[in-house]
């Protein structure tokens, strides 16, 4: 890190289940434009982690800022609400499980938010639902429900989704690990075209190669705690920590 | 059995059918009503209204809605509720009936995937708008079927209303008993008529699960 102030800060993250303490004392900084990869086995936190940084699930001790502000806010509940809804509309997320609406169409799915939110109008959340599933190659799909797609297309319409709140960060969640293996690629084209387009990331990923060539920082977590960090090449290629090694031994080969 | 008895008498049971119909749609409009304030109260951020909803629910199911009948009814002039037999069959059955549905409303909001509610919320949307566009429309699909079931159950359940002398198709009945000395016959005719009415909502409930059904 340089002395360049943090885009994404996450201080002292501490998080517990009653005794079960899931988050020990987490530091991460991310600047503009940095894609940072979580790795590391389930149950490490990983998870857990990436949903802090939106308040979904909060942390029971520590800090979380985007830029200037601070999303964790202890607050009145209606004052909450209306913080935390303004800061998630500048984090985007992606689920495992992709979560689009079943009840809605893609074009639907996409312009709900934009125009409940910024009360834009039908023919601008037209346009801005065209554009946004133009640049996830799910144009002629618009008219479609989310049962008529298969589950790469889900995940790209979800993608342009969380785009069309014009996010300044975006959240992962194992994007592609509910996915059949042949259609993952089309998912990591899609997260590799926003990587070009120098958003910053935070993906909580099992693709060790993916991982290593989209992402400039890596974070290996294991048991609540951040074991090693630093760039791809060196956690993938030369890590120093026997858990990291262990745990990249797996995965690598595997 | 007598088949001239039943011709001469069934437009008078036909009559009291309609007062069975009214009761049952009344009761029902009254019970979705109880229901969904059931459920908003039983889902609540606040405790006291959790604990005021699933105390309806449990004092109302864990009494026979006949005892119900009786106390609103013969009860409630004691305490200064005169109602109309009519009146007592509507709120009495409605607020019964508006227990099951409560939980059946809380059961298809609690059933729509807690995903679409984080998706929702990461996307900004308040706890209210992620309610009103993302889970009741799920919700309103999947409590069709169940509320359906209510809904029969509340058909039948007006026949508890003889008890207080509403004249609907069951006292009548019983009163054509009386000066026919027919049981089978007259029992047997209102039982017919039941049937119909509940076999046409049955077909109405179908139609509507299957036009709301997600593509």
């Amino acid at each position: 890190m340089t002395n360049e102030q943090p885009f994404i800060d996450v201080r002292h993250a501490q998080k517990s289940y009653g005794t079960l303490e899931v988050l020990k004392d987490i530091s991460l900084q991310v600047s503009k434009g940095q894609i940072v990869a979580i790795i590391g086995p389930s149950g490490s936190g990983k998870s857990t982690l990436l949903r802090a940084i939106n308040d979904l699930d909060p942390l029971t001790g520590g800090e979380i800022w985007l830029e200037d502000k601070q999303v964790n806010k202890d607050l009145p509940h209606r004052q909450y609400e209306k913080h935390i809804n303004k800061v998630r509309q500048e984090i985007g997320m992606v689920f495992q499980h992709f979560n689009l609406f079943p009840h809605l169409t893609v074009r639907e799915n996409i312009t709900l938010a934009p125009k409940m939110l910024k009360g834009i109008s039908d023919k601008d959340a037209d346009k801005l639902a065209e554009e946004q599933l133009a640049k996830v190659g799910m144009s002629e799909r618009i008219d479609y429900y989310p049962s008529q797609l298969s589950g790469g297309q889900k995940q790209r319409v979800a993608i342009a989704r969380a785009l069309a709140m014009k996010p300044k960060v975006m959240l992962f969640d194992e994007a592609t690990s509910a996915l059949d293996p042949e259609l993952v690629e089309e998912v990591n084209l899609v997260m590799k075209a926003l990587a070009e387009e120098h958003m910053t990331m935070i993906i909580v990923t099992h693709e060790m190669g993916f991982a290593e060539s989209v992402c400039d920082r890596v974070l290996f977590m294991d048991e609540g705690v951040v074991v090693e960090e630093g760039p791809p090449e060196i956690i993938f290629k030369n890590p120093k920590n026997e858990r990291t090694q262990n745990f990249l031994r797996k995965h690598l080969n595997g | 059995m007598d088949f001239d008895l039943i011709l001469r008498v069934y437009p008078y049971f036909l009559e009291a059918a309609l007062v069975t119909i009214q009761l049952a749609v009344l009761s029902i409009i009254l019970g979705l009503a109880c229901g969904a304030l059931g459920a908003y109260a039983r889902l609540s951020r606040w405790a006291s209204l959790r604990f005021a909803g699933a105390t309806y629910v449990s004092v109302i199911r864990g009494t026979p809605a006949l005892i119900q009948l009786f106390i609103l009814y013969f009860g409630g002039p004691q305490i200064g509720i005169q109602l109309d037999a009519f009146e007592a069959g509507v709120i009495g059955l409605g607020v019964n009936i508006g227990a099951y549905m409560t939980e059946t409303i809380r059961g298809a909001i609690i059933a729509v995937d807690k995903g679409q509610i984080e998706a929702s919320r990461t996307l900004g949307m308040g706890g209210w708008q992620t309610m009103r566009y993302v889970i009741l429309p799920q919700a309103a699909r999947l409590m069709i079927r169940p509320l359906g079931v209510n809904i029969n159950a509340q058909i039948k359940g007006t026949a508890l209303v003889a008890a207080i002398s509403v004249v609907e198709l069951t006292y009548t009945a019983q009163r054509y008993i009386g000066s026919t000395y027919k049981p089978f016959e007259m029992f047997f005719l209102a039982g017919i008529i039941y049937m119909v009415i509940i076999y046409i909502t049955g077909l109405g409930i179908n139609w509507l699960d299957r036009r709301a059904q997600i593509k």
